[in-house]
C-alpha cells in the first residue's frame, strides 16, 4: 500500500513538473522576441520568391511521378480526420466519466472507458499521420517548410513538448482508470482527464496558428519578414474563430464516429444486453453530435465575418467566386446531417412505446426541416442555357430566385436548428409527466417561447428583403440570438418542468429498428467529407498563394481545382479513412474476444 | 458478415452520391495569374487604355466589387445610383469635406482610389463600424493584387476614357534602371570585416581567420611578415613596410610570388582608419609563425 502511494506520489511529481515545464514552454513562446543580432536572424529574412524549379519531384517506379500537392493533401488530411477524433473524444470522455460520477450511474464509466479504447488506437495513427505530413512538407516544399519552421520555431518547440504531455497525460488516464476508480482518487482521475484536454485543445490551438498564418499573415512586413513579436504571427485575426470551429466541430465528429461505432456493435451484436448498450452508446453519441452541430454554423459564421473583416478579397473567392457553388454542396450536406440526427431521435422514441406521446408531431417537424432545407438548398443563380435564361426573363427564377440570398439561407438555417433543438426536447421529454403545480403554465410559456422565436426569425429574414445590403448582413446577428435565446431558456423551464417527474414509459434499450442505425453512418460519412470538403475551401482561399499575399506558388499545381475534381479526392481520402477507422473497430473486435475468452 | 459488407456498401454509395453531386454543379478551375512583362515599346494611348480594361477585368480584380449585381463597392465606369462615372465625380470628390486625401486633380484622385482606398469612403461602403471612414478595399500597389505604377496608371487611362472625359494620364516611357547604391559602407572595425570587405583572404592566409578552401594561395601568407620584411630593401620599419605593401604592392614581391595580381587602389578605396587598423594588426602578428 505504501509502495503504490510512494508510486502514485513519484508519478504526480514528474506530471506537475511536466505541466510546469509546459507552462514555462508556452509563456515563453508568448514572449520570445528575435533580437536583430541573435542566431535567430534567419527568421528576419524575406519570404523566399520561388520559381517553376524550386520545388522537388519524386517519382516511384510503380506510380511515376508524384503529385507534390495531391501527396500533401491526403496526409493532412487524413492527419486531421484522425486529430479531430482523439481530441474530440477526450472531451465528451471526460463530460460522461463527470456524469457518471455524480449520478452514480456506472454505465457512465463504462461508456467514458470504452471510448477511450476506441480512440487509443487513432492516437497513434494521428500521430504517424503527422509525421509523414511534416516529412512530406519537407520533401515536396522545402522552401516553403524552411521559411515557416524559421518564424515558427519556438512554437514548434512548444508543440513538441506538449505533444508529450498530452501523452503522458493520456496513458495516466487511460491506464490508470483502475487504480483512481475510487473515493478521492476519482477526483486525481478526473484532474488528468482534464489535464489531457488542456493539452490537446493546446496542440489543436498552436497547429491552428500555422493554418491561420498561411490565410491571413500577421506579424511579418509586407515581404514576410519577420517583426520579432511571435504572439503577433500566432494571435492573428482567423486564429479564435478557427479554434472555436474546430473545437466544436471535433466534438460533433467525435459523436457522429462514436456514433457509427454503437451502429456496428449493434448490428453485430449476439446477444440482446450487448445490443442494448451499443444502443444506449448510439443514442448518447447522437446527442453529443447534435450538441456540436446545433453552434456549428454560428462558429461558421464568425469565421466567414472574420475572413471578410481581413480582406474584402478573400471572402469574396470564399463566397461569391469560385467557391460559389460550393456552398450549396455544404447546404446538401448539413441537410443530410439534420434530417439525420432528428431521423435517429424520432426513431428513438419509439423505444418508449406506448409512452411517446409525441409521435404525432415527427411529421409536422419532418416537415419543416425539409421545407427549410429545400430553401438552404435553392442556388442563387440557376445553371441553364442562353434559352433558357431568355424564357425565364433572367438568370434568376422570378419566384425561387427570393429563396437563393442570404436572407432566406439564414433564417431557414436557424428555423432547422431550432426545429432540431425541438426534436432534442420533445425526446427529453417522452415518456415522462412533469408533476411541477405549474406544468400547464410552463408548456404554454415553451409553445410561447417557440413560437415568438420563429416569429422573429422569419421577420428579420423577409424584412431584410426591404433594406439595403448593409442593414440586412446586421440582421444575422438577433436571428443567432434568437435562436440561441430558445435554446437556453427551453432548456432550462423544460429540466425544471421535469424535476422528480413521472415516468409513464421506460425506454427499451436495444428495441431501435436496423434502418435507424443506418442513420448514425450516414451522419459519421457526411460528418466525414464535410470536413474534407470544407479542408478544401479554407485551403483553396488562398488560390495561388502558400501563404496569402507574401509568398506566391510557383508550382505547376498551383491552379484552384474544380469542384468536382476536389471532391473525387475528398471521397478517395474519406475511403481510406472509414478503412482504417473499419481496421480500429475490427482491432477492438478482438481485443473484446480475447477479454470474453479471458471471462469464460 | 452480411452486415459489415452491407454497411460498407451504404457508405460507398453515399460517397459516391456526394462526388455525383459535386461534379453536377459548375465547375471552374481557379488559373494564377500569368505574370507578364508589360513592353513599352511602340505602345499607343488605344493600347495603353486596352491594357487598363484588361487589368480592371482581370488581375486588378475591381469587378469582383464593383459590379452591379453585388454592388459591394461604388459603380465606377457607368451612371448609376453612385452618380457620375468615376472620370466624372473624381473633380467633385477633391472638394468634399469628407476628403482626406493630397490629390488636386481627378487623375490623381483616381490613382489616390486605389493605392489609398480610405482617402474618402463613399457613404454606405465603409468597413462596418468605421463610420464610412475607413474602406475594405485593399491598396492595389501591395498584397494580392501587386500592380505596378504603369499597370496603375493604364487603369486611370481606362477609367477616364469610358467615363467620357479627357484622357491625362501620360504614357509611360522605359524606366530608367533602378538607381545604384552610391551610399558608402561603414568602415571596417574589425581584421575581420576588413578582411570581408576588400576581400582579403581570397589570396592571403589572414592571421585568426579560418581558411577556406581554395583561398589563401596566390598570395603570402599575412602572419610572420617580419622574414619578408629582412629581404626587402631597406629603409623601412615593420609598420612602414606594411604600410607599402598595402598602398603600392608592386615595390616589393616577396620571394615565390607574382607581381601585378594585387589591386594597387587601395589607397583610393581604404579608409585612414581601415588602413591603420590593418597595419597594427598585422604588425602584431608578424613576429609569429
Amino acid at each position: 500500500m505504501i509502495r503504490s502511494k510512494e508510486k502514485l506520489f513519484s508519478a504526480t511529481a514528474v506530471i506537475f513538473l511536466l505541466i510546469a515545464f509546459t507552462v514555462f514552454c508556452l509563456a515563453a513562446v508568448a514572449h520570445a522576441e528575435t533580437p536583430a543580432d541573435s542566431a535567430l536572424t534567419a527568421a528576419a529574412s524575406p519570404a523566399p520568391r520561388l520559381a517553376a524549379d524550386s520545388y522537388p519531384t519524386v517519382s516511384l517506379p510503380f506510380a511515376g511521378k508524384l503529385n507534390s500537392r495531391l501527396v500533401i493533401w491526403i496526409t493532412a488530411q487524413l492527419h486531421l480526420f484522425f486529430a479531430a477524433f482523439v481530441l474530440g473524444v477526450p472531451v465528451f470522455v471526460l463530460i460522461i466519466e463527470m456524469v457518471g460520477v455524480l449520478t452514480r450511474d456506472p454505465r457512465y464509466d463504462i461508456l467514458a472507458r470504452e471510448l477511450m479504447t476506441i480512440s487509443l488506437t487513432a492516437f497513434s495513427f494521428t500521430a504517424t499521420l503527422g509525421a509523414i505530413f511534416l516529412f512530406s512538407l519537407i520533401i515536396f516544399y522545402p522552401d516553403f517548410t524552411k521559411y515557416s519552421l524559421n518564424i515558427f520555431r519556438p512554437v514548434m518547440m512548444a508543440y513538441a513538448v506538449l505533444f508529450l504531455a498530452e501523452s503522458v497525460f493520456l496513458y495516466v488516464y487511460y491506464y490508470g482508470w483502475d487504480a483512481m476508480a475510487r473515493g478521492n482518487l476519482k477526483w486525481v482521475h478526473l484532474t488528468f482527464g482534464l489535464l489531457l484536454n488542456v493539452a490537446g485543445t493546446s496542440l489543436m490551438a498552436l497547429a491552428n496558428s500555422w493554418s491561420t498564418f498561411m490565410m491571413a499573415p500577421t506579424g511579418v512586413s509586407a515581404e514576410g519578414v519577420f517583426l520579432g513579436n511571435i504572439w503577433d504571427v500566432i494571435h492573428g485575426p482567423l486564429w479564435n474563430p478557427l479554434n472555436l470551429h474546430r473545437f466544436v466541430a471535433n466534438v460533433a465528429y467525435g459523436g457522429s464516429i462514436v456514433g457509427a461505432y454503437a451502429g456496428y456493435r449493434f448490428l453485430t451484436s449476439r446477444s440482446f444486453s450487448e445490443r442494448a448498450h451499443y444502443d444506449w452508446m448510439g443514442h448518447k453519441a447522437n446527442m453529443i453530435a447534435i450538441i456540436g452541430l446545433i453552434p456549428l454554423p454560428f462558429a461558421g459564421y464568425w469565421m466567414t465575418k472574420e475572413i471578410y473583416a481581413y480582406s474584402q478579397q478573400l471572402g469574396i473567392t470564399l463566397m461569391g467566386g469560385i467557391f460559389a457553388w460550393l456552398f450549396i454542396i455544404q447546404a446538401l450536406l448539413i441537410g443530410a446531417l439534420f434530417l439525420g440526427a432528428n431521423y435517429y431521435l424520432w426513431m428513438g422514441m419509439g423505444r418508449f412505446g406506448e409512452g411517446n406521446q409525441y409521435r404525432r408531431a415527427v411529421k409536422y417537424l419532418s416537415l419543416v426541416l425539409t421545407v427549410c432545407f429545400l430553401i438552404w438548398f435553392t442556388p442563387h443563380t440557376l445553371i441553364m442555357t442562353g434559352s433558357e435564361i431568355k424564357a425565364l426573363g433572367g438568370p434568376h427564377h422570378p419566384v425561387l430566385g427570393y429563396l437563393g440570398v442570404m436572407s432566406a439561407k439564414n433564417t431557414a438555417v436557424n428555423i432547422m436548428i431550432v426545429t432540431t433543438f425541438l426534436s432534442f426536447l420533445l425526446y427529453r421529454r417522452t415518456g415522462r409527466k412533469p408533476v411541477v403545480p405549474w406544468a400547464q403554465a410552463g408548456n404554454c410559456v415553451l409553445v410561447a417561447l417557440f413560437l415568438a422565436g420563429a416569429g422573429n426569425i422569419i421577420f428579420l429574414g423577409v424584412y431584410g428583403y426591404f433594406v439595403p445590403a448593409a442593414v440586412r448582413i446586421g440582421f444575422s446577428i438577433p436571428q443567432v440570438v434568437t435562436t440561441l435565446s430558445v435554446i437556453v431558456i427551453g432548456s432550462v423551464i423544460n429540466e425544471m418542468m421535469h424535476r422528480g417527474s413521472q415516468i409513464v414509459g421506460a425506454p427499451n434499450w436495444g428495441r431501435m429498428p436496423v434502418r435507424s442505425q443506418y442513420a448514425l453512418f450516414l451522419l459519421a460519412v457526411s460528418f466525414t467529407w464535410l470536413m474534407g470538403l470544407m479542408g478544401y475551401v479554407r485551403s483553396g482561399i488562398r488560390q495561388h498563394w502558400h501563404i496569402y499575399t507574401i509568398m506566391r506558388d510557383y508550382s505547376s499545381e498551383a491552379y484552384t481545382p474544380t469542384l468536382g475534381h476536389a471532391a473525387a479526392i475528398i471521397t478517395g481520402i474519406t475511403l481510406v479513412f472509414l478503412a482504417m477507422v473499419i481496421f480500429i473497430f475490427w482491432l477492438d473486435d478482438l481485443r473484446q474476444k480475447k477479454d470474453d475468452r479471458k471471462n469464460i | 458478415m452480411k452486415t459489415t459488407v452491407r454497411i460498407i456498401l451504404f457508405m460507398v454509395l453515399l460517397l459516391w452520391f456526394y462526388t455525383w453531386f459535386s461534379n453536377s454543379v459548375p465547375q471552374i478551375r481557379g488559373e494564377p495569374p500569368v505574370e507578364q512583362a508589360v513592353s513599352l515599346r511602340g505602345m499607343t494611348m488605344e493600347a495603353y487604355i486596352n491594357l487598363g480594361r484588361a487589368l480592371f477585368n482581370g488581375k486588378g480584380t475591381c469587378t469582383l466589387c464593383h459590379n452591379a449585381v453585388t454592388h459591394r463597392a461604388p459603380l465606377l465606369i457607368e451612371e448609376s445610383e453612385d452618380g457620375h462615372p468615376v472620370g466624372v465625380r473624381a473633380q467633385y470628390r477633391i472638394k468634399n469635406p469628407r476628403y482626406g486625401g493630397e490629390a488636386s486633380s481627378p487623375e490623381e484622385y483616381i490613382r489616390e482610389s486605389m493605392i489609398a482606398p480610405s482617402a474618402f469612403v463613399v457613404k454606405g461602403f465603409g468597413k462596418t463600424g468605421s463610420n464610412d471612414t475607413a474602406s475594405p478595399m485593399p491598396p492595389v500597389k501591395s498584397g494580392a493584387i501587386g500592380l505596378s505604377d504603369i499597370e496603375i496608371n493604364a487603369i486611370v487611362a481606362f477609367l477616364q476614357k469610358v467615363s467620357g472625359v479627357a484622357v491625362t494620364v501620360s504614357l509611360p516611357r522605359d524606366e530608367p534602371p533602378p538607381a545604384v547604391e552610391t551610399e558608402e559602407p561603414p568602415p571596417a572595425g574589425t581584421m575581420a570585416q576588413l578582411a570581408e570587405k576588400y576581400r582579403c583572404r581570397l589570396c592571403h592566409a589572414m592571421p585568426g581567420l579560418e581558411i577556406k578552401p581554395g583561398e589563401g594561395e596566390i598570395g603570402p601568407p599575412l602572419k610572420g611578415l617580419s622574414r619578408f620584411r629582412n629581404d626587402a630593401p631597406g629603409g623601412l620599419d615593420l609598420r612602414g613596410y606594411i604600410r607599402q605593401s598595402i598602398l603600392t604592392p608592386n615595390a616589393y614581391i616577396a620571394k615565390g610570388y607574382e607581381a601585378d595580381i594585387m589591386p594597387d587602389d587601395f589607397a583610393d578605396r581604404m579608409r585612414v582608419s581601415e588602413l591603420e587598423l590593418a597595419v597594427e594588426t598585422l604588425a602584431s602578428e608578424a613576429g609569429k609563425r
